[in-house]
């Protein structure tokens, strides 16, 4: 079964949820390596969107919610989390097109097109100690179970679950962009935010895709 | 440590904060809240460059106390230590632009890069011409392919002084941006911390120090630096933050320089002074001519008790530009 405009503006308030849910451990995370900002701006952003989601008309595709999100977070984040993640959702809402229905290839087409927009923008390659150490494991899996023949769900569920194992893995990493790299060595023993985010936004994705199944 | 601030509602900070500028200093400057910066009172200017800088708020004076005469024709803050987004950007970068072309003068941190490229982008497809400098002086951090490059620091204020004043003066934006980049790539700064800040949303310490534990090398956004020690008698602070400084450009016998001692927010005068007579004494043993100073807060990190030291070293454009008139809430002289 595809993922439809349902699921699409299920994800956006989900993400707003466990944003605002994880709001504080965000902060404390950011302010160990960074500036301790992360929460809050996320959670400016998303909180943000909501409203937003009130003036979709009818028709709209999951792109239009990804492109609503993008220009929202572009506006309200700020920081680097604003234009990485802005990107992110910009590239996606592109790759799903006018689709009113994504399958698992699709799901994997958009993951991938948001994670080369956040390297695009950032510069930061994989093993930097940044987003993109959760989101090219999260690619890498959910493009895996789509070949495999997982259904859209399952390319979710993947890709979530790779997401938290790259974001673990940026504990012991030496930051070597973005606000944590000033420490060098010191940035070691503290999990990237950013990493941290994008498990939580994907995980929610996977949520949203499996609520979407069980209705 | 008790957090006590003298706020409303930490959400409301930036936004109360930049009204009370604007009602104190309506004689310099016009404050427009959605999306918010803050712009000279008289721009745009026609024929003049204008000077767009900004970044995340908390930084006070920078850069908002520095907009008027001589100086920036607009600043835009964003959230406490949070870049501000491309949109504020723009429009301040519209509100200035009297045909000549907009300077973006743009401290090195990821996030102000990407939503200053953002914005100056929108304003390129709106016939805008825009050029950025991006300031990277701050020596405590290494310039490798292992971090996102330098911080911009103390030298992003006698970059601000020195590019309005060519732009006052009538200067090509070409001219602008060269003398801007001029004068950063011959500052170098380095700060220490004896106590962390408090962000107001966030509540709690950016980072913990014991009572007799400072931070060497930090920046401007509590974040941590790059050392720990004990606390030191002013001296050896001071020699610890000149040592890299001078060997970094290096700065050597004959050169003459600009001196700011910068306060971090939470530190008297009193103490930037002796810290200031250590720096002097120093730069006297080894031949640099102090030709000019600056002490006081002027780059801060809320109320971050601590100081930064940037040195540059000056030609005489330079020194003619820095004592040309300048008239904004911070920094005000010839005029």
């Amino acid at each position: 079964m595809g993922l439809d405009i349902t699921w699409a503006v299920d994800w956006v308030r989900r993400s707003a949820q466990v944003v605002s849910d994880h709001r504080i451990e965000l902060i404390t995370l950011d302010r160990e390596i960074g500036d301790g900002d992360h929460g809050e701006n996320m959670d400016r952003g998303f909180q943000a969107v909501l409203p937003k989601l009130d003036d979709l008309h009818a028709g709209s595709t999951p792109g239009d919610v990804l492109k609503l999100v993008a220009t929202t977070l572009i506006s309200t984040v700020g920081g680097a989390a604003g234009p990485l993640y802005g990107t992110a959702y910009l590239k996606a809402a592109v790759a799903a097109g006018d689709s009113v229905s994504l399958d698992a290839e699709a799901i994997a087409g958009i993951l991938t097109a948001a994670r080369d927009g956040i390297v695009l923008r950032g510069k930061a390659e994989p093993g930097d100690k940044t987003m993109v150490d959760a989101w090219t494991p999260a690619v890498d899996a959910a493009t895996a179970a789509a070949a495999d023949g997982a259904d859209a769900l399952g390319a979710l569920q993947a890709a979530a679950s790779a997401a938290w194992e790259g974001a673990a893995a940026t504990e012991p990493l030496v930051a070597r962009k973005g606000r944590a790299s000033y420490l060098g060595e010191r940035s070691a023993g503290h999990r990237d935010p950013g990493a941290e985010s994008s498990a939580l936004l994907l995980q929610a994705a996977a949520d949203a895709a499996a609520a979407s199944a069980g209705a | 440590m008790s957090v006590k601030k003298i706020i409303n509602d930490p959400k409301r900070v930036v936004d109360e904060s930049v009204a009370g500028f604007g009602a104190a200093h309506a004689d310099l400057v016009r404050v427009e809240m959605d999306p918010i910066h803050i712009v000279r009172a008289d721009a745009p200017i026609a024929g003049k460059v204008g000077i767009v800088s900004g970044g995340g708020s908390g930084h006070e004076p920078l850069h908002a106390g520095f907009v008027g005469f001589g100086m920036l024709d607009a600043a835009v803050p964003g959230a406490v230590f949070t870049s501000p987004t491309p949109d504020p950007i723009l429009a301040a970068t519209k509100a200035v632009d009297g045909g000549a072309g907009v300077l973006h003068i743009v401290k090195n941190y990821t996030g102000d890069v990407l939503n200053f490229e953002t914005a100056a982008d929108l304003a390129s497809v709106e016939g805008i011409d825009v050029r950025s400098v991006v300031t990277n002086d701050d020596v405590a951090v290494k310039d490798s392919l292992y971090t996102a490059g330098r911080r911009g620091v103390g030298g992003t204020v006698l970059v601000e002084k020195i590019a309005g004043a060519a732009a006052e003066r009538g200067d090509s934006l070409d001219e602008v941006a060269e003398v801007a980049e001029r004068v950063n790539a011959n500052a170098r700064s380095m700060g220490l911390a004896l106590t962390p800040c408090i962000v107001p949303h966030a509540g709690e310490e950016s980072f913990t120090l014991a009572e007799d534990e400072i931070e060497i090398g930090i920046g401007i956004h509590g974040e941590p630096g790059r050392e720990r020690i004990k606390l030191e008698p002013a001296d050896g602070l001071v020699d610890r933050l000149l040592a890299p400084i001078l060997e970094d450009l290096p700065f050597e016998s004959g050169d003459r320089v600009l001196l700011f001692v910068n306060g971090m927010g939470g530190s008297p005068l009193v103490e930037l002074y002796i810290a200031y007579r250590r720096a002097a004494e120093v730069l006297g043993e080894r031949g640099i001519e102090i030709a000019r100073s600056l002490v006081g807060n002027y780059i801060t990190s809320l109320e971050m008790q601590g100081m930064s030291i940037t040195l540059l070293k000056l030609d005489d454009e330079m020194v003619e530009l820095w004592d040309a008139p300048v008239q904004t809430a911070a920094l005000r002289w010839g005029r």
